[in-house]
């Protein structure tokens, strides 16, 4: 009690207590018929029907926690449209990349998470002013005979009808056992949060150096001496190992001879170009479906060297001699199946494109190739 | 011995008889609907008698698990309406009735009940075992039986504690309450399983007797809710009754809607999610032609509807409110249970015509005349109950 400065102006308000309930009730119906605002009840356990006479209106909480939920949904909803059909999109077990099933519990999750945690926030910082833990009332006799054996009613003195003397004769009159005036506490006026103290501020920083030198140094020092380091011995190959298992010292082992891996085509003609050229017919019919799959492998395989339009201008900034065009004289008198060859074994400096492309989309390139050599060296009766 | 302050001011009134004829008439329009649906096609028939019946056991066995929750619970709020649901409880009783036309028209409802049908499929025959026309008929029975002792030992031992305000009986009845909730989780899941998922005898989802346990319960406390506040409203009960318990009703019906919700789409989304045949047919059924929208709907009757009308805290003290919201969840369970049953009778499209609607009527007038029937020997109040008065002044 000697932090109390028990002044006027420092006045919190004045409290009366009562020892029989019945006398609450005629108070809180008097001060609602006055219209006073700023006042309160306090006991040691529920009395029933006295928020009901106190006139108390529902606690805006409850929006508060719609909308937080609802921000939960849609935050929800983004996270999982754009991680999982925009920015990375997967495939997983063939499902649409938006599959809103899959995304339900997600959305679930946050809404529940942002509303909880949301509404205990608010209710914290905002409605008990957290960090602040004091009230006035903490720690004074008129809590303490509340929360044993008496009832009390209290109003602020901040209720534009608060004035002192009134107040307490309206208590007097009612039959209050004892009244009680409550000043601020000199903590409570002098109260600065700890966000912002030096030595806080300082703690946490010293805090966050330290969590941070030691996750660097275990996941950068530490787990390369033993015995942490057993995650880099494992049994396999690294990139250009020889392997000491198999006699040839290679890590990759080769089909054997005779045999085609399983979903792959035989094909008859290797080193046979000009076989192939005659034997190899386009099974596809230049629909625009085809087209489009064409354009599509093109502009991803071929078009980083042969150039979009496949007149050799490659992108690739001289890292990787140029291709000659495509629509050269002799590639335009090729038959598909000549142009076929080259993508399935190579030709010079290309590599084979046998293991990037399926034997429709090659034929699907081959399409799309043609469909560029059409349009570059157009003729008379193309334009008419 | 009767202690002074646990008399309540109770008089038994009965209940209007206009309710009696308005049953009755239900009854035998619905009753004669049924007949004719019968007549001009009785597979058809049999599907949405199926469905009724169903729906009957649904509020009947809801309503005991609610009385056992109470006691099991020791809650004090619903004990001034306890007794309508030991009246809505006796529903039970009329299954014995409903089940022999259906079991008679049993060939045209379940695939599994051609033996020569099950011969010729290898899944059938190995689950032969347990779904043949022998063990059904038994495990019926077993069901039946085991609902009529609970049904018979919750009620008399409730009724005996009028006269004789005996303050054990309630714990008698806590110990029957004990017992009867695995008896009702078995039963209820076997119940579920035989009567709604052999329909496609193929499928399976090891959620389904939760699904129908969640509807059920949704259905008991609709009829619950809607009954026990007419009946506060015309004055029936006893004075003190009021918004404040009608809001643990509300919140009752709010809870089990999210928890419908919740088990419906567990099993939608994991059947969906892990893409398998055998399991992903029963929703293919349900999304084809008309039935697609049938299914999108059920997402709004039963799940968007009631959280909408029920989320707001006054609103679950509003009796209007409460009565439409209980009369909405009871008709999204019938919605439910169509939507489980029907596809399986026609698989293309939604079948509705006057068939559909004869037979709601006669299930209501059904239960309505029940109702009216078993509550006019008793009190509508468990007057001797020791937790009564506290029941009275329950305050949020």
């Amino acid at each position: 009690m000697d932090n109390q400065m028990n002044t006027s102006e420092n006045l919190y308000g004045v409290g009366a207590l009562f020892k029989d309930p019945n006398k609450i009730v005629k108070v809180v119906e008097k001060l609602v018929e006055l219209g006073y605002k700023h006042w309160d009840v306090h006991s040691s356990y529920p009395l029933h029907g006295i928020p009901k006479r106190m006139r108390l209106k529902w606690s805006p909480l409850g929006y508060v926690a719609l909308i937080l939920g609802l921000t939960g949904t849609l935050t929800g909803l983004f996270l999982t449209w754009w991680t999982m059909s925009v920015d990375y999109p997967l495939t997983i077990g063939g499902k649409p990349w938006f599959s809103f099933p899959a995304f339900v519990p997600v959305l679930f999750e946050l809404t529940v998470l942002l509303a909880s945690v949301g509404t205990a926030i608010v209710m914290l910082f905002i409605i008990f002013k957290f960090p602040n833990n004091q009230h006035p009332l903490h720690d004074t006799e008129y809590m303490k005979k509340v929360s044993v054996d008496h009832f009390g009613v209290f109003i602020e003195a901040k209720d534009e009808l608060f004035e002192l003397e009134k107040v307490k004769s309206l208590f007097n009159d009612f039959g209050a056992d004892e009244i009680i005036e409550i000043a601020y506490d000199r903590n409570e006026v002098a109260f600065k949060p700890k966000v912002f103290d030096v030595k806080f501020i300082s703690f946490l920083v010293v805090i966050a150096i330290i969590t941070s030198s030691v996750a660097y140094l275990f996941n950068n020092k530490i787990l390369y001496f033993p015995p942490f380091d057993f995650m880099l011995n494992q049994f396999r190959l690294g990139p250009q190992e020889s392997s000491t298992f198999f006699a040839d010292g290679f890590g990759m082992r080769k089909p054997p001879a005779g045999t085609v891996a399983r979903n792959q085509e035989f094909y008859p003609f290797k080193n046979k170009p000009d076989e192939a050229g005659m034997k190899l017919v386009n099974p596809l019919l230049a629909t625009k479906e085809n087209l489009e799959l064409g354009r599509n492998k093109f502009n991803t395989f071929c078009s980083p060297c042969h150039g979009w339009r496949g007149e050799g201008d490659s992108r690739l900034n001289g890292q990787f001699p140029n291709p000659p065009s495509l629509h050269s004289e002799k590639v335009r008198n090729w038959t598909d199946g000549r142009i076929y060859h080259v993508i399935m074994e190579g030709q010079n400096v290309m590599p084979s494109y046998a293991s990037q492309l399926t034997e429709k989309e090659r034929w699907a390139v081959i399409l799309y190739i043609r469909s560029l050599q059409r349009a570059l060296n157009a003729k008379q009766e193309d334009i008419q | 011995m009767i202690q002074e302050n646990l008399v309540i001011n109770y008089q038994r009134k009965p209940l209007p008889e206009k309710l009696f004829k308005v049953g009755l008439l239900l009854l035998v329009v619905g009753f004669v609907g049924v007949v004719l649906a019968y007549i001009s096609n009785s597979a058809r028939a049999s599907f949405n008698l199926l469905v009724v019946f169903t729906w009957i056991a649904s509020i009947g066995v809801g309503s005991m698990f609610f009385i056992g929750i109470e006691y099991l619970t020791g809650a004090v709020w619903s004990v001034p309406f306890r007794r309508v649901a030991e009246i809505t409880a006796s529903f039970v009783l009329v299954l014995p009735i409903l089940a022999i036309p259906i079991l008679s028209s049993i060939h045209s409802l379940y695939h599994w009940s051609h033996t020569e049908a099950v011969q010729v499929d290898q899944i059938l025959k190995n689950k032969s075992a347990y779904l043949n026309q022998t063990f059904f008929i038994v495990r019926l029975i077993i069901t039946l039986l085991l609902w009529f002792l609970f049904y018979y030992l919750f009620t008399s031992i409730s009724r005996k504690q009028d006269k004789s305000f005996d303050q054990s009986l309630t714990k008698k009845n806590t110990i029957v309450s004990a017992v009867f909730m695995p008896v009702f989780a078995v039963t209820l899941t076997f119940f579920a399983i035989d009567w709604l998922m052999s329909l496609e005898p193929h499928w399976y989802s090891t959620i389904f007797g939760v699904y129908y346990f969640a509807g059920s319960f949704l259905a008991a406390l609709g009829v619950f809710t809607f009954v026990s506040i007419s009946l506060n409203e015309k004055g029936f009960l006893v004075d003190g009754l009021g918004s404040e318990h009608y809001y643990s009703m509300g919140a009752l019906i709010f809870a089990f809607t999210n928890f419908w919700a919740y088990i419906a789409f567990s099993q939608f989304m994991l059947i969906w999610y892990a893409n398998l045949p055998e399991e992903t047919f029963w929703f293919i059924n349900r999304g084809v032609g008309s039935w697609l929208y049938f299914s999108i709907g059920i997402i709004f009757v039963k799940f968007i509807v009631p959280y909408i009308l029920l989320l707001p805290q006054p609103a679950k003290m509003d009796p209007l409110r409460l009565k439409i919201a209980a009369l909405w969840v009871l008709f999204a369970h019938y919605y439910d249970l169509f939507w489980v049953v029907m596809p399986t009778y026609s698989n293309g499209g939604v079948p509705f015509g006057w068939m559909e609607l004869v037979f709601p009527v006669f299930a209501v007038g059904l239960l309505i005349v029940l109702f009216y029937i078993l509550s006019k020997n008793v009190n509508l109040v468990p007057i001797g109950d020791p937790k009564l008065k506290r029941g009275l002044e329950f305050h949020l």
